[in-house]
């Protein structure tokens, strides 16, 4: 199993920083915008994301939320090893907001189907965005592309794009693993 | 774990402790879930239950139809009282009959204990037992354990008395069950003719006195008394039962801490318990039947994960 680096540390916060000023762009003071990082590894860009917006731009008070899409997938019953539900903390309504999926890799884009459905639990949002810090294309199954993008990446389906967090895996890289 | 150990849930006796803390977690889900202003998931939409009662049934049919409707599967249902049954069919004709209409899953009361067991063995669907006579109640017995946990913040080490009719009572069993495996200790309290013989085999203590109980306890689960099962008197009148089994305001009141009230209903207001016990902020029985529907979708999902397209 060999695995190559796609990007390192420097490159991720660089990008990091990039797509927090291309949302502010877009949002201005996040009055009416709400962050939805998707279970289960959205959650870290999100809250990256978030702590930028506030920490070195200033913006007060990013409403956060994380969305767990388990009931929503497609593939229920028919996928070999069983589906592990998360937690989903929306503590907010979405009604008339800008909402903004976070996720860290796009690749056949049932995850973000499924989370299209799924925040219709909350309310009908005035809009919805998607970032993704990597964009896996030509892999798409269904019409979903990214608004904000971190980087794409031309990958076969056997490689496996998998992206680590200083929180979690101690380090903030992106691997390309062949498995 | 991430899966059921089990096809299907036909009673506690079948279960691991992991399977009760998988349901456990699951039922958290669901519980955010079902506070949603839209309180549905797709996730079961190709699957059809069929509802069978042959034995009334109020609560735990809305229960169960509520979280498989939550739950977006197709609901058949079923009782005994206005079917061919009572024109003679077996129960394996009845539910192959039904099964043949492509029913994946069955949720099944009846007045025989083993009836599930019976069933699961004959026919090829994923059976959930609720209520099989006097044998086990499963998921009356998984959404009290739920209900201590959410209250006392977990099951392990809890003091849990049984108090009333335990001779005739499926929730008792399961109870007893579900709460020595989550390694709680447990107590049961009645008059002596309605605690079945061997009790002690399955690790209960019995106290006959119900002000020691209370004082034991952490959680006391007031138990209703089941007339419709008792073929014969099993104590002298309904007001002596009162006076050493009902549980009253004064008595709550007077116990040295603030202990947790359970009923699993229907509750017969100033026999097991009076009103104001049954209203006070000690008791949780409201509670219990919200919990009820987050844990049987739960078992639900669960087992209608393992049924293979």
């Amino acid at each position: 199993m060999g695995q190559k680096v796609l990007l390192n540390s420097k490159e991720v916060n660089i990008i990091l920083h990039r797509l927090a000023c291309q949302l502010i762009e877009n949002h201005t003071n996040f009055e009416n915008s709400v962050l939805i990082g998707i279970q289960p590894r959205g959650i870290y860009l999100a809250e990256r994301i978030s702590k930028i917006l506030e920490e070195e731009y200033h913006l007060q008070k990013i409403k956060l939320g994380a969305l767990d899409i388990t009931f929503y997938r497609d593939d229920f019953r028919r996928s070999d090893k069983p589906l592990e539900a998360n937690k989903t903390k929306i503590d907010f309504i979405v009604e008339d907001k800008r909402v903004v999926f976070i996720d860290d890799v796009l690749y056949t884009g049932r995850s973000i189907r499924a989370a299209l459905t799924a925040i219709q639990s909350f309310g009908r949002p005035k809009d919805i965005e998607l970032l993704t810090l990597i964009d896996r294309r030509f892999s798409r199954h269904l019409p979903i592309q990214p608004d904000y993008n971190g980087r794409q990446v031309d990958s076969i389906n056997e490689e496996k794009v998998k992206v680590h967090w200083k929180e979690n895996e101690g380090e903030d890289a992106v691997y390309v693993i062949n498995k | 774990m991430s899966e059921l150990s089990v096809n299907h849930l036909l009673g506690i006796k079948y279960l691991q402790k992991e399977d009760i803390e998988l349901i456990f977690q699951t039922a958290d889900h669901f519980k955010e879930v079902i506070n949603r202003p839209i309180k549905k998931v797709p996730s079961l939409r190709d699957i059809t239950i069929a509802n069978l009662f042959f034995e009334n049934s109020t609560r735990t049919r809305l229960s169960f139809e509520l979280a498989e409707k939550r739950l977006s599967a197709d609901v058949i249902n079923f009782s005994a009282a206005s079917s061919s049954v009572k024109k003679g069919e077996t129960l394996i004709d009845t539910v192959s009959n039904i099964l043949s209409m492509k029913v994946d899953m069955v949720v099944m009361r009846h007045p025989n204990p083993g009836a599930g067991i019976f069933l699961s063995r004959h026919v090829n669907a994923s059976i959930v037992n609720a209520g099989d006579g006097a044998h086990e109640h499963p998921t009356q017995a998984l959404l009290d354990s739920y209900s201590i946990r959410e209250k006392l913040g977990g099951v392990e080490g809890k003091k849990v008395v049984i108090v009333g009719d335990i001779l005739h009572s499926r929730v008792a069993l399961s109870n007893i069950f579900a709460l020595k495996l989550q390694g709680a200790q447990v107590k049961v309290c009645g008059p002596k003719t309605l605690i079945p013989k061997y009790i002690e085999s399955l690790g209960v203590e019995v106290e006959p006195n119900l002000r020691k109980a209370l004082e034991w306890c952490d959680v006391a689960n007031m138990l209703r008394v089941q007339n419709e099962r008792m073929d014969i008197s099993y104590f002298p009148s309904t007001r002596e039962y009162i006076q050493l089994f009902g549980l009253n305001k004064a008595m709550l009141d007077s116990l040295s801490k603030k202990i947790v009230i359970m009923h699993p209903g229907p509750i017969n207001r100033g026999v097991e318990i009076t009103s104001d016990v049954a209203d006070s902020d000690q008791a949780i029985i409201l509670d219990q039947v919200q919990n009820g529907v987050a844990v049987r979708m739960a078992v639900i999902y669960l087992l209608a994960s393992k049924i293979k397209q």
